[in-house]
C-alpha cells in the first residue's frame, strides 16, 4: 500500500448505481428507551453466522443477566449469555425466522435484572486480548448480518490491515439505531474505535455516515476534535451521500476508502477491517464493565406501529413484547419484517424472538403489505444501472430461468450481494432478489470442475 | 393476525414506477408531435393517429385472447406502438393500408415473438418497413404543409426536404425546425421532437446516451463528408428515431457502453443510406439493422462484475 492513500479522504470515492429509497428515519431523534424487563426471553442456539452454539445450562439452573448460557468451539461463532435474571425454564426446539427449527434455551425472569458476578472488566493490553474479550462478549456484528466480530479482528499473518471503516452508513430506511448510538454514546465510539487501533496497530479509521444524520456528524466530529487519545488525528467523519446501498460493505470500503474488494475475497484482502458504529462502541462499554451483549437497541416503526420508538431491549424478548411496548398495532398488520424494509426478512409471526443483530422491527398495515403484480420484462436496463456491483439482473434472470450454471457463473451471480436495488427499481415488480437466490442456489448444487 | 402475514423476499418496498406509468411518459413525450403534426397536415393527421392506435389496441387485445394469455392492453404498450407508427406515415395514406400497418407491428412483430419485451426489432419501424415496400407509392406521397386550406390530399403534394437535397434543391432551416416541410406526421417538427426527448431525459425514462450518441455521429459525419450538418440532423426521421425509436427498451442494448456502439451504428448506417445509396432516407433501416446486431452487441459489451479485474490481477 502507498502511504499517499493512507490520508484520510474528504470527499467520498465514487460508488455506482443505488437505489432512491425513501428515508423515512421518523425515529432520527427519538432518544433510546429502555424497556421493562420481560416476562420470558428466547434464546435461540444460532445468531450469528458461523457453527451453532451448545447450551452449557439446564433446565432450572439460575443464571443472572451476563452469565454464558451457550457456547461453541468454533472458531466463527460467538458465546450467548443470559440476557435477563432468573431461571431456565426449559431447553427445546423453536422455529427460527428463517423457517427452520433449531434448539433455544428459555429463561423465566425475575425481574430483577441482576447482573452476574461473572461480568469483571477485561484486562486488554494486546491484540490478542482483545480478541479473546470481543469473543467472550458475545459481539457479532451488529449492523444485520451478523458476523462474528473477532473473526473480523483477527488478522492473519500474511495479511496487513491499515485501514479501519466504521459502518454508520445506516441506509436503510426507517432503521436509526446508529445514528442514535452516535449520538447518545459518543465517548464509547471514539473509544472503541481508539482501542480498536492501537491494538490492531491500524493507520486510519474512516467512519462513513450517510449525510442525512446531521446531529449524529456534527456529535462525531466534535468528539474526534476534542479527543486527547493520539489516535483520534487519524480518525476521519466522513459524510457520505444519502443513497441506498451505501452501507453495503463492498460499496462502503469503495466510497471510504477508493479500494475494490476483489471478487471471493475479504475486506482485509485490501487492508480493511468494517466495524459497525455500534460494534465498535460496544467493544469500548464491554471492556469498561465487563457485561457482554445482552440487550440491543431496535428501532420499531412501520405503518402499523401505534408508536415508533428506538427501545433498548434484552436479546431473546419475543417481538410481540416489545411492539406492545411501543403502544401494539395501531390497525392490522399485514407484514412484519425483521431489519429494514430492503434486506430485512419477513417473518411469519411476531412470536419469534429479537436476536443480536436485528436492529429494526418494522410492521406495515395490510395496505402497505400488498404485493404488486409481476408483469413482463421490458429490457428497461434499471436493474442494470441500480447494481452497485455492476451484475445484469436481466440477464441472470434468463440464465436462471434456463438453469444455465455456466452463464451464471460467468455473469457473477455469486457477487451479488442481495441488496434489492434491482427489485426496487424494476418497473414490472419482477422479483430479482428471489431469483438471485436461486440463481446462487443452482451454482452451489453444481459439481465442481 | 399471525396467519395473515404476507411473507415474501426482500425489498419490501418498491419504486412507485410501473411499466404503465414509463409507457404514459413516452405518449406524453410525443404529444407535441402530435399536436404538430395535427396543426401542419390538418384533421386527417389526427384520423391516422386514431386509426393506428385503436387498431394497435385492438390487435393486443384479440391476439392475447387468442394465445389465451392475460390481457396487457392496460400497460399501454399498444398505445405507443400505434402512437408511433402514425408518427411514422404520411398524412395521405390509405386507412386501411394504416390500419393493416398496425396489426403487422403488434401481431407478427410484437406477440408473435412473445409480448413486451421480447420482440426483436422496433414494431413500428418494422411495420412501417413492410408498409414502404407493401404500398411504395402511397408511403411516398408526400402532402404540402398546411394542404388542406387548398385543396385535396391528393392534389396537394411535395417533396421531402432530403429528397429535394438530392436533386440539389435547399430547404430554409426555419422550416425544417418548425416541420413546415413534407414528410411524416410525426417527423418534420424537430422543435416538437426534441421538447419531447428532454421531456422523456428529465423524466428519467430515457437515458440520453442513445439520442446524443445518435445524433453526434451523424454530426461528425456530415462534417467529415462536408455536409451541412444543421441540414442533416433537423431534416427526416432523425430527431423521431434518435429520441423515440432507437431509445425503444427491448431493441436497444441495456447497458451504457452497449448503447454507445449501438447509436454509433445508428448514425454511421443513417448518413451512409442517406447520401450513398439510392434511398433519400435511412434512419428507419439503420435502427432496424442495429436492432438486430443488438444481441451481439450486448455480449461484447456487459459489464464486469465488481471487483472481478481487482481478482484477475491478485
Amino acid at each position: 500500500m502507498d502511504k499517499a492513500n493512507l490520508t484520510l479522504p474528504k470527499s467520498p470515492f465514487r460508488t455506482r448505481g443505488g437505489a432512491k429509497a425513501p428515508h423515512r428515519k421518523n425515529t432520527l431523534n427519538s432518544e433510546s428507551v429502555t424497556m421493562p424487563c420481560p416476562k420470558q426471553v428466547i434464546l435461540p442456539m444460532v445468531q450469528h453466522i458461523g457453527a451453532p452454539c451448545k447450551p452449557v445450562v439446564k433446565a432450572g439452573t439460575l443464571v443472572a443477566v451476563g452469565d454464558v448460557i451457550a457456547e461453541s468451539e468454533g472458531f466463527v461463532s460467538a458465546p450467548i449469555h443470559a440476557t435477563v435474571s432468573g431461571k431456565v425454564s426449559k431447553i427445546t426446539q423453536v422455529k427460527l425466522s428463517t423457517g427452520q427449527m433449531g434448539d433455544a434455551v428459555i429463561i423465566d425472569s425475575d425481574g430483577e435484572m441482576r447482573i452476574s458476578e461473572n461480568c469483571k472488566p477485561p484486562v486488554v493490553k494486546t491484540a490478542q486480548d482483545l480478541l479473546d474479550a470481543v469473543k467472550a462478549s458475545g459481539l457479532v456484528g451488529l449492523g444485520g448480518a451478523g458476523f462474528p466480530t473477532h473473526v473480523k479482528l483477527n488478522v492473519p499473518k500474511d495479511k496487513k490491515a491499515d485501514t479501519l471503516v466504521i459502518n454508520c452508513a445506516e441506509c436503510e430506511p426507517y432503521i436509526t439505531t446508529d445514528n442514535r448510538e452516535a449520538i447518545e454514546n459518543t465517548d464509547n465510539v471514539i473509544n472503541g474505535i481508539v482501542t480498536v487501533m492501537r491494538l490492531l496497530e491500524l493507520d486510519r479509521a474512516i467512519i462513513g455516515i450517510e449525510d442525512n444524520k446531521p446531529e449524529a456528524i456534527k456529535l462525531l466530529k466534535k468528539a474526534v476534535a476534542d479527543s486527547k487519545e493520539k489516535e483520534a488525528e487519524r480518525i476521519g467523519v466522513l459524510p457520505l451521500k444519502a443513497r441506498y446501498p451505501q452501507g453495503a460493505e463492498k460499496v462502503l470500503i469503495k466510497a471510504c476508502t477508493g479500494r475494490v474488494v476483489p471478487v471471493g475475497k475479504l475486506p482485509l484482502d485490501t487492508g480493511c477491517i468494517v466495524m459497525n458504529i455500534t460494534s465498535v462502541a460496544f467493544v469500548s462499554s464491554y471492556i469498561k464493565t465487563g457485561v457482554p451483549l445482552v440487550s440491543k437497541r431496535v428501532t420499531v416503526d412501520g405503518s402499523a406501529i401505534s408508536e415508533p420508538k428506538n427501545v433498548i431491549v434484552p436479546i431473546g424478548t419475543p417481538i410481540k413484547d416489545v411492539i406492545e411496548f411501543c403502544g401494539g398495532y395501531s390497525e392490522p398488520c399485514g407484514k412484519l419484517i425483521s431489519g429494514g424494509p430492503m434486506m430485512g426478512i419477513s417473518l411469519a409471526s411476531d412470536e419469534f424472538p429479537i436476536l443480536k443483530q436485528n436492529n429494526a422491527i418494522l410492521a406495515f398495515n395490510e395496505k402497505d403489505a400488498i404485493l404488486q403484480k409481476t408483469t413482463d420484462c421490458i429490457r428497461c436496463g434499471r436493474c442494470v444501472s441500480s447494481c452497485p456491483l455492476s451484475l445484469m439482473p436481466a440477464a441472470i434472470e434468463k440464465s436462471v430461468k434456463l438453469k444455465d450454471i455456466d452463464a451464471l457463473n460467468k455473469q457473477g451471480v455469486m457477487v451479488c450481494m442481495e441488496c434489492g436495488s434491482c427489485a426496487f427499481n424494476c418497473p414490472a415488480h419482477r422479483p430479482l432478489v428471489q431469483t438471485m437466490r436461486q440463481g446462487k442456489a443452482l451454482v452451489r448444487s453444481a459439481p465442481k470442475k | 393476525m399471525e396467519e395473515k402475514l404476507i411473507v415474501s423476499a426482500s425489498p419490501h418496498i418498491r419504486a412507485k414506477t410501473t411499466t404503465t406509468n414509463i409507457m404514459l411518459d413516452v405518449i406524453i413525450g410525443l404529444l407535441p408531435a402530435a399536436i404538430a403534426s395535427v396543426i401542419i397536415f390538418g384533421f386527417r393527421a389526427l384520423m391516422i393517429i386514431a386509426d393506428t392506435v385503436l387498431v394497435a389496441v385492438l390487435a393486443e387485445y384479440v391476439s392475447r385472447k387468442v394465445m389465451k394469455r392475460e390481457n396487457t392492453v392496460f400497460d399501454l404498450s399498444a398505445v405507443v406502438t400505434g402512437l408511433l407508427l402514425a408518427m411514422n406515415l404520411p398524412v395521405g395514406i390509405n386507412p386501411i393500408f394504416a390500419a393493416f400497418g398496425s396489426v403487422v407491428a403488434i401481431v407478427v412483430v410484437k406477440q408473435m415473438f412473445g409480448g413486451i419485451g421480447n420482440n426483436f426489432v422496433n414494431p413500428a419501424l418494422a411495420a412501417r418497413i413492410i408498409l414502404l415496400s407493401s404500398f411504395p407509392s402511397s408511403m411516398t406521397t408526400w402532402a404540402k404543409p398546411f394542404y388542406y386550406k387548398e385543396g385535396a390530399v391528393d392534389a396537394v403534394t411535395t417533396a421531402t426536404p432530403l429528397a429535394m437535397n438530392a436533386n440539389g434543391q435547399t430547404t430554409p432551416l426555419k422550416d425544417l425546425f418548425l416541420g413546415t416541410t413534407g414528410g411524416c406526421l410525426g417527423e418534420t417538427c424537430a422543435v416538437a421532437l426534441i421538447v419531447g426527448g428532454l421531456y422523456l431525459i428529465i423524466r428519467r425514462v430515457i437515458s440520453p446516451v442513445i439520442p446524443l450518441t445518435y445524433i453526434a455521429t451523424v454530426a461528425v459525419m456530415s462534417l467529415i463528408f462536408g455536409q451541412d450538418i444543421l441540414f442533416q440532423l433537423l431534416s427526416g426521421g432523425l430527431m423521431l428515431g434518435a429520441f423515440f425509436m432507437a431509445t425503444d427498451y427491448t431493441t436497444s442494448p441495456i447497458n451504457t457502453k452497449g448503447k454507445v456502439v449501438y447509436a454509433i451504428g445508428c448514425g454511421v448506417f443513417t448518413f451512409l443510406i442517406r447520401n450513398f445509396a439510392n434511398l433519400p432516407e435511412g434512419v428507419s433501416f439503420s435502427i432496424l439493422l442495429m436492432n438486430i446486431l443488438v444481441p451481439l452487441i450486448e455480449r461484447a459489451t456487459n459489464p464486469r462484475p465488481f471487483g472481478e479485474k481487482e481478482s484477475k490481477n491478485a
